[in-house]
């Protein structure tokens, strides 16, 4: 065993103190070490995207960080979004117009697209799908996910 | 767990980074970005003993205007490069690449120096340091050099780093007036590492001759690979469509077939690659400047 480092950090707006080993990665201490099993591991080397999560307000991969560099970070995985028991308006929307089917990517693209609808609020098609290049679904064919953003869009208004 | 156990340090300064690099030497690895260090060590292809986390050390982040050029800091975000305002005005070619490399979440974390150090023959910055003449400052505990672009790419994810150097900064050279850039590449989908892509810059003189044009290809070789064909061909010359057609096609460039695509195909590409971005820097020479 390798000497633990202790990180404090903020999750959802929760204060955390562990001790990690430096090579936990962060997407299994979110799942292991906390509980918030909503950010799922895919590919674990970038690619799929199941595991996006917000460091500091920007979308990244929690599979490719390890839980010792998020040590003093504030992060927001998909159990964040909805607030007092209401779903978030992007999560309505995706289950409005059918944006998923098996579930397994949903939190990676919802936490891929907070940022994006925040930084641009009216976003066409063709930048929908470029916000979304970086997420990998099997089930949908993306028409509905695509539907889902622009459904969001509106109700986030 | 994916990665096999190592020592993390997280040095606030680069001094003491370099340090650390001087005590541990190859036991050790640079942690920058980590979105090409992170996937190698989760697959185990990369076990390194030491990890130096440079992500903290804040002098190593920066965007600065230098007297013939701009100065990027090696930890600056892609997707900060990206978006800098600077860089769109004074280095356009920088900022037409940046989209290509991967997606947005990568961007976010990816740095500028991790993606040369790297020296992936698939990535594009790589491609476009070449292009532009840029100049890299490498340090150590004991002092700095400078390697030209053409020095620093040695071989397939090989560059003229000692495992006691840390890639600090990049220096890209302003264009001289009367030049024009481009990029393009072939990809299946966009964001994924490209089939092959091309950059060039082109300079034109007073009378509308080609003075200097590079022309780089990515995903051909070991190393970006800088055509000396086209140079030859366009040099002292006016660059018309025709010249440029036929400079594209039948240049040193010479791909292997690979997984993606035949020999066959990837000369097509290369040629259909190359006269898109000679055309397009030629079409865009600033005569105002
Ligand atoms: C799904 C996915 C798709 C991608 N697609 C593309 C793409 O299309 N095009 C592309 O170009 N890239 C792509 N990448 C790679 C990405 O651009 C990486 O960010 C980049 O290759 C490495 O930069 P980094 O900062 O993440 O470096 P790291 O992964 O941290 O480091 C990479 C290597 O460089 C060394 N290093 C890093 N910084 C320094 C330094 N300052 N001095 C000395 N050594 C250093 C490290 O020790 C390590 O060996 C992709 C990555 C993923 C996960």
């Amino acid at each position: 065993m390798t000497d633990t480092i202790s990180i404090s950090l903020k999750v959802n707006g929760v204060q955390y103190k562990k001790d990690v080993e430096p090579r936990l990665l962060l997407s299994d201490f979110l799942r292991h070490e906390l509980d918030l099993t909503g950010t799922h591991v895919g590919c674990e080397h970038g690619v799929c995207g199941s595991c996006t999560i917000l460091l500091d307000g920007e979308a990244v991969r929690s599979c490719l960080i390890f839980a010792a560099q998020a040590d003093g970070c504030e992060l927001t995985t998909v159990e964040g979004l909805a607030q007092n028991g209401k779903l978030h308006p992007l999560q309505e929307a995706f289950r409005e117009a059918h944006g998923l089917q098996c579930g397994y990517c949903t939190p990676g693209f919802l936490m891929t697209l907070i940022p994006f609808l925040k930084e641009n609020p009216n976003p066409n098609e063709a930048e929908i799908r470029d916000a979304l290049s970086g997420n990998i679904c099997r089930c949908t064919g993306y028409q509905n996910i695509v539907k889902a953003v622009q459904l969001g869009a509106e109700k986030m208004k | 767990m994916k990665p096999p156990s190592f020592q993390y340090h997280a040095p606030k300064t680069l001094a003491e980074a370099l340090s650390l690099l001087t005590q541990h030497g190859s036991d050790a690895k640079v942690l920058a970005g980590g979105q090409s260090l992170v996937p190698m060590m989760n697959f185990r292809v990369a076990q390194p003993a030491i990890l130096i986390d440079i992500n903290r050390i804040k002098e190593l982040a920066y965007i600065k205007d230098g007297n013939d050029g701009l100065r990027i800091g090696a930890m600056t975000r892609q997707r900060t490069v990206e978006r800098d305002a600077n860089v769109a005005k004074r280095s356009p070619l920088i900022h037409e690449t940046m989209p290509h490399i991967a997606h947005p979440q990568i961007r976010n974390r990816g740095t500028i120096g991790g993606s040369i150090a790297h020296a992936d023959p698939a990535s594009e910055l790589p491609t476009v340091m070449l292009t532009l003449n840029a100049k890299l400052l490498a340090k150590n505990a004991k002092g700095e050099r400078w390697i030209d672009a053409q020095d620093f790419f040695v071989g397939l994810f090989t560059t003229a780093l000692e495992p006691d150097e840390i890639l600090a900064e990049i220096q890209i050279p302003d264009l001289p007036a009367r030049s024009g850039y481009a990029f393009e590449e072939v990809a299946r989908r966009h964001g994924d590492y490209a089939m092959m892509g091309a950059a060039a810059t082109m300079t034109l003189d007073e009378n509308g001759k080609c003075k200097d044009v590079r022309l780089v290809f990515l995903s051909v070789g070991e190393t970006p690979l800088l055509s000396s064909s086209a140079a030859q061909a366009l040099i002292g010359n006016k660059p018309t469509p025709e010249l440029i057609q036929s400079a594209a096609a039948d240049t040193d460039i010479t791909p292997s077939s690979n997984i993606h695509a035949s020999e066959r195909y990837r000369k097509h590409l290369a040629n259909v690659l190359g006269k898109r971005v000679l055309t397009k820097a030629y079409g865009r020479v600033a005569t105002d400047r």
